[in-house]
């Protein structure tokens, strides 16, 4: 880029140069590329609600047999979200993804918490290699977790009486998101101010007295969002949940097998759903997050 | 604080554990079982060998599927890229107070099922459908349609993994200090030239991040080529996994065969990225 070279400071012996005002030519192509960017994320946004969008039309589409056309000659129905269970087998395989997505949430959020702080607060002989096994989850592509899976639970774990089924499809989940937890709850504990710690331990605090008090409560955020990935990452399992569950249906597994015969409409009212329950959830989430915040600051004043 | 030396193995023994039985145990069967041979004269039976007859026949016979899931994956990695650094861009440095709405809104989708989404654009790219019509009318199609060519499988596969890859650069691109890209305006340098010589090499441990997390699921995704891909010419190893799993008998000492290639190519991928940066980026 051509123009003239400016050194701040170097100006004289006037004490510090003024901000240089860039020239116009400058500051409106920076304008542009401003709204550029801004326009562009927009779309992007756009193009990723898309397809949600025609999951929420099709939910009302009044189709005969198969949920993919539109159907042009009759009106919109609302009687699929009137009747949300009315296809066979919809709201079991919703129930026993919702019961995957709390059950492996809570033991991934508990053990992966755990392996945080001891990655975060120690060092011991062993740590890389624990890093590395923790890692390793993330860099596999999903089909290979899956086949080894069914591999193990079908060849070597059968022995010890394991049958595909609820049970190995939790077992499954919990693995690849114990990884996701640690990275995340281990951002927020690296993150800590380790002088409010050690602030409660000169009040006398004990160790356990000041993790229950101080360092669990400021982890908690990064807890939370870590449990929320997690159920997210559960709840939309396809490839894994397919190798691994056997009879048992979860609600992708119910979408992806009922394509061929078609898909009832009442899976779009459920997917939707569930999409604006997750929106509205985060978004109270945060709102609850920054007004405590805002709350705290007050009250310091 | 006195150390208690025992207690980090406490706190890591469980999810250790965990992984120990549910992730380390399978690969290690698997890879048991990509090495075995065929019982002579019982047609899907298999017994316990080191044979690398398996390897052979996963890349003689499926060569092309590896190929196409390594092409396939590299080129919907460049355009999430390409779609997702303006995103990660503007909501790190851009979207002010609208900075959390605009990140719940790159996760919300996958709330919708993954599945549905991917039904939604076999529609959205149906023959009738305006996408299909409009690059009809500009002659911009290979051929009829964009439905069962390779053309809707990347773009599913740009769609299904662009999250990944904007939240890596989203966080590289918060770790930037703007003090340095000021610096950069302040020098009179311009706008293009300042994100050209700081801010795009400053993210650029969150591009890498971004790049692995979509590379990796892309090239064993095997849905989109299931659901948007044709049934010859576009399928991916994934795909043959899948089938030689659940449809071919005695197909699974191949299919773990083409599963630990498959692995094999991603660790190299992955070491070389982590002895250059670690793993502290790839959140």
């Amino acid at each position: 880029m051509s123009g003239p070279t400016h050194v701040p400071g170097s100006t004289g012996p006037s004490g510090p140069a003024p901000a240089p005002v860039p020239p116009a030519r400058v500051r409106l192509a920076q304008w542009l590329a401003d709204r550029a960017v801004m326009a562009t994320a927009i779309a992007v946004l756009a193009y990723l609600f898309l397809p949600v969008a025609y999951t929420f039309a099709f939910s009302f589409n009044d189709y005969t047999k198969s949920n993919i056309v539109w159907n042009a000659q009759s009106s919109p129905t609302l009687e699929h979200w009137a009747d949300p269970c009315g296809a066979p087998g919809v709201c079991e395989a919703l129930i026993t993804s919702l019961q995957v997505g709390l059950l492996s949430t809570l033991v991934a959020t508990v053990l992966g918490t755990m392996i945080a702080f001891g990655l975060v607060r120690h060092t011991f002989a062993g740590r890389r290699a624990a890093e590395v096994l923790v890692f390793l989850p993330m860099a596999t592509p999903e089909i290979v977790l899956g086949a080894s899976l069914l591999t193990i639970f079908v060849q070597g774990f059968s022995r010890f009486g394991v049958e595909l089924g609820f049970a190995t499809v939790v077992a499954a989940h919990v693995m690849f998101a114990l990884s996701f937890v640690v990275v995340t709850v281990r951002a927020r504990v690296a993150s800590l101010d380790p002088r409010l710690e050690e602030a409660a331990m000169d009040l006398y605090a004990g160790p356990v007295e000041t993790f229950w008090r101080v360092t669990l409560p400021l982890t908690a955020p990064g807890i939370l969002g870590a449990a929320l990935l997690s159920f997210a990452l559960s709840f939309d399992d396809f490839i894994i949940t397919n190798f691994v569950s056997g009879d048992t249906t979860t609600f992708p597994v119910f979408v992806y097998v009922s394509y061929l015969r078609g898909i009832p409409a009442q899976a779009n009212v459920i997917g939707f759903s569930m999409f604006v329950v997750a929106v509205v959830l985060v978004l109270l989430g945060q709102a609850l997050v920054s007004g405590r915040a805002l709350r705290t600051r007050r009250s310091r004043r | 604080m006195k150390r208690r030396t025992w207690l980090p193995y406490v706190l890591l023994a469980p999810g250790l554990a965990w992984l120990a039985v549910f992730y380390l145990a399978p690969l290690v069967q698997l890879a048991s079982v990509s090495l075995q041979s065929p019982f002579p004269g019982y047609p899907g039976y298999y017994y316990r060998n080191v044979d690398v007859g398996n390897y052979v026949t996963a890349l003689g016979s499926f060569g092309a599927h590896f190929g196409r899931s390594v092409l396939y994956a590299a080129l919907a990695t460049v355009f999430a890229f390409a779609l997702a650094y303006p995103l990660a861009y503007a909501v790190a440095f851009k979207a002010g107070r609208w900075r959390n709405l605009m990140l719940v809104a790159i996760m919300a989708p996958f709330l919708t099922s993954f599945i549905l989404r991917t039904i939604a654009w076999r529609q959205i790219l149906a023959d009738d459908g305006f996408v299909a019509r409009t690059l009809g009318v500009l002659h911009l199609l290979p051929g009829e349609r964009i439905t069962e060519t390779w053309v809707a499988v990347v773009a599913g596969l740009t769609y299904t993994f662009l999250p990944f890859m904007a939240l890596p650069i989203y966080a590289g691109l918060e770790r930037v200090d703007p003090r340095l890209i000021e610096a950069g305006t302040d020098l009179y340098a311009g706008a293009f030239t300042t994100f050209r010589t700081v801010t795009l090499p400053l993210s650029m441990p969150g591009v890498l991040a971004g790049t692995l997390l979509t590379f990796i699921p892309a090239a064993g995704d095997y849905v989109n080529a299931e659901l948007l891909g044709s049934d010859t010419g576009t399928k991916m190893v994934g795909n043959v996994i899948e089938s030689q799993f659940f449809r071919v008998l005695g197909g699974y000492p191949v299919a773990a065969a083409l599963s630990i290639v498959l692995m094999g190519l991603i660790l190299v991928l992955v070491g070389a990225y982590v002895r250059r940066f670690g793993t502290k980026e790839l959140v």
